[in-house]
């Protein structure tokens, strides 16, 4: 009865000219008048940045909602995957997404999902990515409220540098990012 | 072990999924997660996931064989199989992406220094879409074993990486493929960080007769669940 689910295992060093042959980093062309710019460096644990990533992103529309494909396709699908330079650098081109509503009825914060992927994870590392302008949705965010430590839950809240935001993850020590496993719920 | 509250160790009590942390694959320990993980509850932004995630895939980009002037050397195979989700059903449509070495053990990647040559008739990346039963298929040669540096005398067991989207961000998978009665199984920590045996042997394909072509290439046969979106995540009770 229980799913006999194929493990995970890492994406090895050589996945570029497999998985990053195009680039899928813009999610909306830099011009478009709501564009957002999402940027970040991946951190070791000796504070080394980690040049051989790949981050995917997935999210809501404007709207506040998923596969919310427009009527010109392929302008906006809500999906985006960028890897890392060697400063351990990634970066998107969005749009920031509508607050989306849980099963339960509850009002979750703008977020994107993230998925990283590198050498030397086994599988892949599951964040959220927030807004800086949305103080009182990310104080009622239930994800955001179920994280105790108030040192790990600021690490999923991206910060405003000039035009961009900022969005550094860092995979271990005092600073570590929050990640996520999901629960069946 | 678990802890109790919104917050488990969320790694090691999985043991049909490798543990972030595996000493024994060295890059692990920089880079593993240390504190716990957040528990997160099911909601539309991980049972929903991308339609499709590239531009259009090409007639050959399933044939690693035939994407150059000549044929690559080594052992053409064919690889084939169904993705299916964590309640059994097909999952149709989806995006499959595989990468390799070449027959002599290697990639086609600029940081790839093993002494081994290249294949000019082989870059050894493909893709395709499942069809309505979950069916794939890949033609391409067989990968060969290739050293590392994780420790004294190192082989990778010949293998291919596999990319998955599934129905679901949570369904997203990286895996690897590998062949039946490799040597080289019990010296991996890569494949040896899935602690439960049965569980490994869900990464090793099967030889299949009947997806053998006669006088052309031998067939391996390598089906692929993924987490589902009812699917429930099974906890360690042994």
């Amino acid at each position: 009865m229980s799913p006999e689910i194929t493990p995970s295992q890492t994406i090895g060093p050589f996945f570029h000219d497999a998985l990053l042959d195009e680039d899928r980093s813009e999610l909306v062309p830099p011009d478009h008048p709501e564009a957002v710019r999402i940027e970040g460096a991946l951190y070791d644990g000796a504070g080394e940045p980690v040049p051989d990533a790949m981050v995917e992103i997935w999210q809501a529309s404007a709207a506040g909602r998923y596969n919310d494909l427009p009527p010109d396709p392929g302008i906006f699908s809500g999906f985006g995957r960028s890897g890392t330079d060697a400063g351990g650098r990634f970066s998107f081109v969005t749009v920031k997404p509508g607050p989306v509503h849980g099963p339960d009825g509850s009002l979750h914060a703008p977020h994107v999902m993230v998925s990283i992927f590198a050498r030397g994870l086994l599988k892949r590392l599951i964040t959220r990515i927030y807004f800086p302008d949305e103080e009182q949705a990310n104080a009622n965010d239930p994800v955001l409220s179920s994280i105790e430590d108030p040192k790990l839950r600021v690490t999923l809240i991206a910060r405003e540098e000039g035009a961009v935001l900022r969005f550094d993850v860092y995979l271990q020590g005092e600073d570590q990012t929050a990640f996520f496993e999901f629960s069946d719920q | 072990m678990r802890q109790q509250g919104s917050s488990g160790t969320g790694d090691a009590y999985r043991e049909d999924q490798p543990p972030y942390l595996y000493p024994d694959y060295v890059a692990t320990r920089l880079r593993a997660p240390k504190k716990p993980l957040i528990i997160l509850p099911k909601t539309l932004s991980d049972t929903t996931g991308p339609a499709y995630g590239r531009g259009p895939i090409g007639e050959l980009d399933n044939d690693l064989t035939r994407q150059h002037s000549g044929e690559p050397l080594g052992e053409r195979i064919i690889v084939t199989g169904r993705v299916l989700d964590g309640d059994g059903r097909p999952v149709r449509n989806s995006l499959i992406e595989i990468w390799q070495a070449n027959a002599a053990g290697r990639y086609t990647h600029r940081l790839d220094r093993h002494p081994a040559p290249l294949d000019p008739n082989f870059s050894g990346a493909g893709r395709c879409l499942t069809d309505d039963e979950g069916r794939y298929r890949f033609v391409t040669v067989k990968p060969g074993a290739y050293p590392w540096k994780n420790h004294e005398n190192a082989w990778r067991p010949a293998h291919i990486h596999l990319s998955l989207f599934g129905e679901a961000f949570r369904s997203r998978l990286i895996t690897q493929m590998y062949f039946p009665g490799d040597p080289l199984f019990e010296y991996d920590p890569i494949f040896q960080s899935v602690r439960d045996e049965k569980a490994r042997r869900r990464m090793i394909s099967a030889f299949d007769l009947e997806t053998t072509q006669p006088e052309w290439a031998l067939g391996y046969r390598f089906d692929i669940v993924l987490e589902g979106r009812n699917a429930i995540p099974m906890e360690n009770h042994k």
